[in-house]
């Protein structure tokens, strides 16, 4: 009887949905999942919309691209959420997209502000190196210490055609070092343990003692601190300054709901929505809104600097930096 | 109803020949067709980058390893497990099965659990004063590709053993043949027959290696074809790259599978009844120790990654409450319904297939053919499977809607070769047996079958459709294309719950899966042997 009558109540919540609007978000796999962020936001947005919300994953975050260009202008997304602004402008450009039309919140707390006619963002953060303060009391202090560090200053890092932190890492070596990038990837390969698909791939086999730092973000101690109440976690802050990861969304123009998908941007800036980010998608706000943020944020490292290639730069310079990469990683 | 004195083995029977060319026009269609349609799709010609042709000699040079150590590493294997009786004999038979079933999602943390940086190997060095190891790059996949293929080099070298009718080892006995003179006369030729073919099989699966060379290769320093592949079809959507690197693929894997069709010796079949065999030799000191050490290494080789999950999956189980407990059975019902699905298209194809195989043995060309041809899902991709039935159902069905059915359709592709390569020498050992009392029986069509096949294929379907079951509740590949995370299977659920941070209702959602792949092979398996 106890497992029938959840199953019971589901069908009951799915007869009762019938004549309400679906509105279908894709997003990359981690957001949907019972420990993301996908469960409180559908709760919420359900709760004002008077419809379904069907948030579906297509993978990891670089991914999201592809499943809309394959499934083209008979994708049955109405919104993709989950590009940052490494991808944004690519994506404008399959011609798949459409604007948004709404205004950017005054209380906008994107680095650099915002102004795009197709995303808004949702969550923001900056790429780092992650380590253990009881494995690796001296953490390289910059990109020049991470090259000269002992061979034993092993990294696992994510692949840029799959994971937007992968991405991210790439667009920074490129943003820091320009034409020596390709020279910087053949000085770090060495103490690359491996390259995983996904971001959690490369932190987990962190976490496992795999290698001494992960790429993740300048936000990921906070999660260790606030959960597990474990302070060992820290990021390495780099004097060159670190990257920035801005996420984002925007509404298709294959949408059948275009005023319900304009209502699930709109609503993505609101207080339901963005209090939700620091405690499951463990990354700041693209709004502030007191209290959302636990204890352990404050106590954070930030960077005494942050670095970006604008979005409509980035295309170019991400095709020129992965083939780079592919050329120097694969040897 | 055949005339007496004409044998219907000359002729091919029609019931054979329809089924078996459907099924292979089938098999076609999903494998050479869905190359055919991404190429179609794709926009633009080119040729392979530096990159490509890394991937391409990355991936040969592993896949000759894998088959090579392998095959290698069988031969001591099942000659020890051929000649010896012992307890917990059938239950290390058993346990051969065990690596090919399980998931490679979960074999790549076992590997990991005793190989890796701060596995147990790597402790074990650093107490001794030595240097961890580095499993990531070509060591880690090889370790990962012999640990899922050694033991099925060795079951098909075992049937190999079991081909030799049991009267000749009586008969080497009662001539004092032994060691070396018995190797050479007995157990060489049933291993000549067997070794190219195991080697070939090994050579293709790891050719077109996904889940291990994306896991353990490192990055793109260790890429395969098939992870290329994906990364052009699912990632970058360069249907062009994946259309160009799915054509090297299956050449490559043609190729591996025509040089073993042609390397291997026609089966050792023999005239007999297959009772328990029982062997006199290998009494001495020297034989039962090499036998005693190439059993050891095995059992350690194989059992310490499985325990290295089993222990994190006890302790994940208790995780398995509440919402994560709820969708972890969900999606096991869910891959349940896929397995039992696709093991029925399993036997749909494969049977026949077998059968038209079997019943062409007096055409060896035709024969080799549609060998061949019912081999092409070892050389496919089923990224590129999926991206083509993703292409060809847009326009009149939702693919994600389909996605468990075109599930456990290409699972159950992948799976036919394994089931032919199984099924084909039953069918013509019993038809080489038994084949010619029936045709002078004048009997044809169900009653042949049944007289004939029924018996000797018990065993080998169960054990053949165990496989697929298996392979399918394990897969993932597919299923990630088509993504359905609102109903995932247990491999997708998994790997969402590893993604989202709960690893131990991922270990709880691994030993769960590992026991619904064990359950359902060991469930056809035991159907088929009668117990």
């Amino acid at each position: 009887m106890k497992t029938l009558l959840p199953a019971l109540a589901l069908l009951a919540t799915a007869a009762a949905a019938d004549d309400r609007p679906t509105l279908t978000v894709y997003t990359y796999d981690s957001f949907v999942t019972d420990y993301g962020p996908g469960p409180v936001i559908r709760e919420r947005f359900e709760a004002v919309c008077g419809c379904t919300l069907n948030l579906v994953g297509a993978g990891d975050g670089a991914q999201l691209l592809g499943r809309l260009q394959l499934e083209g202008a008979r994708t049955q997304a109405d919104v993709i959420l989950g590009l940052d602004t490494n991808l944004t402008a690519a994506a404008a450009a399959t011609g798949l997209l459409a604007e948004h039309g709404l205004p950017v919140p005054d209380a906008i707390a994107v680095p650099g502000g915002w102004d795009d006619p197709f995303f808004l963002p949702y969550d923001w953060g900056w790429f780092a190196f992650v380590y253990d303060e009881t494995r690796l009391p001296e953490p390289p202090t910059s990109f020049a210490a991470l090259l000269d560090a002992p061979e034993d200053v092993t990294i696992v890092i994510q692949d840029p055609r799959t994971s937007t932190p992968g991405l991210g890492l790439m667009m920074w070596v490129k943003h820091v070092h320009g034409e020596e990038a390709g020279a910087v990837w053949e000085r770090l390969a060495p103490r690359v343990v491996t390259v995983t698909r996904g971001w959690w791939e490369a932190y987990s086999a962190f976490l496992d003692g795999e290698a001494m730092m992960a790429l993740s973000y300048t936000t990921s101690p906070a999660y260790h601190a606030h959960v597990e109440g474990d302070e060992t976690k820290r990021a390495a802050i780099f004097e060159e300054g670190h990257y920035l990861q801005i996420e984002t969304a925007a509404i298709t123009a294959a949408s059948q709901n275009p005023d319900l998908a304009r209502d699930f941007l709109a609503f993505m800036l609101t207080e339901p929505f963005q209090s939700a980010i620091p405690t499951t998608n463990w990354m700041y706000p693209a709004v502030r809104f007191d209290g959302a943020e636990p204890a352990a944020f404050e106590a954070l490292a930030i960077p005494p600097s942050s670095r970006l290639f604008p979005a409509e730069e980035a295309p170019a310079v991400r095709e020129a930096a992965l083939a780079e990469w592919l050329d120097v990683m694969s040897r | 109803m055949a005339r007496r004195d004409e044998p219907v083995t000359e002729a091919l029977p029609r019931r054979v020949a329809l089924t078996g060319g459907a099924a292979l026009v089938l098999l076609l269609a999903l494998t050479l067709g869905s190359v055919a349609v991404v190429a179609l799709r794709a926009e633009r010609a080119g040729a392979l980058g530096p990159a490509d042709w890394r991937a391409l000699s990355f991936t040969l040079r592993q896949a000759f390893w894998s088959a090579a150590l392998s095959t290698a590493f069988a031969i001591p294997l099942a000659r020890a497990l051929a000649r010896r009786r012992f307890p917990g004999r059938a239950a290390l038979t058993t346990l051969l099965g065990a690596p090919f079933l399980l998931p490679s999602i979960i074999a790549i943390l076992g590997v990991i659990a005793v190989w890796g940086r701060s596995g147990w190997v790597s402790e074990a060095l650093m107490a001794a004063g030595l240097a961890r190891l580095n499993v990531y790059g070509m060591p880690g996949v090889l370790i990962a590709h012999v640990f899922f293929n050694l033991p099925l080099a060795t079951r098909l070298m075992l049937q190999a053993y079991a081909a030799v009718p049991p009267e000749r080892w009586r008969i080497a006995a009662q001539l004092g043949v032994e060691g070396r003179a018995l190797f050479r006369l007995l157990e060489w030729p049933a291993i000549r027959a067997a070794a190219p073919g195991a080697f070939a099989l090994v050579f293709s699966i790891c050719a077109t290696s996904f889940a291990i060379a994306l896991a353990l290769g490192g990055g793109p320093r260790a890429t395969t074809l098939e992870v290329a592949i994906y990364e052009a079809a699912a990632v970058s959507f360069d249907l062009d790259r994946a259309a160009r690197l799915a054509a090297v693929q299956f050449a490559v894997c043609a190729a591996a599978a025509l040089a073993a069709l042609a390397l291997a010796a026609p089966p050792a079949a023999g005239f007999g009844v297959r009772l328990c065999v029982e062997r006199w030799d290998g009494r001495g000191r020297a034989a039962r120790a090499a036998d005693a050490l190439a059993l050891a290494l095995a059992i350690l080789f194989l059992a310490l990654p499985l325990a290295g999950v089993a222990a994190r999956g006890v302790a994940g189980l208790g995780a398995l409450t509440g919402a994560a407990g709820a969708a972890v059975w969900a999606a096991a019902g869910r891959s349940l319904a896929v397995a039992l699905g696709s093991t029925l298209l399993t036997a749909l194809l494969a049977l026949p297939l077998a059968a038209l195989v079997a019943a062409l043995d007096r055409r060896p060309f035709a024969a080799r053919l549609a060998e061949a041809g019912a081999l092409t899902p070892l050389a496919a991709s089923p990224f590129v499977i999926g991206v083509a039935l993703f292409v060809v159902l847009r326009p009149v069905a939702d693919p994600a809607a389909l996605a468990l059915p075109l599930t456990a359709l290409v699972n159950a592709a992948m799976a036919t070769p394994f089931a032919v390569r199984i099924l084909a020498p039953a069918i013509r050992d019993a038809e080489a047996d038994h084949g010619r009392l029936a045709d002078s029986l004048g009997l044809s069509g169900w009653t042949r079958t049944r007289a004939v096949h029924v018996g000797r294929l018990r065993a080998p379907l169960g054990f053949a459709l165990g496989l697929a079951a298996a392979l399918s509740a394990g897969d993932l590949g597919v299923i990630a294309l088509f993504s359905r995370p609102d109903a995932p299977t247990l491999p997708l659920l998994m790997h969402l719950l590893a993604g989202s941070r709960n690893v131990d209702a991922a270990f709880g959602a691994a030993f769960v899966l590992t026991g619904l792949a064990f359950a359902l092979f060991l469930g056809f398996d035991r159907l088929g042997r009668g117990r």
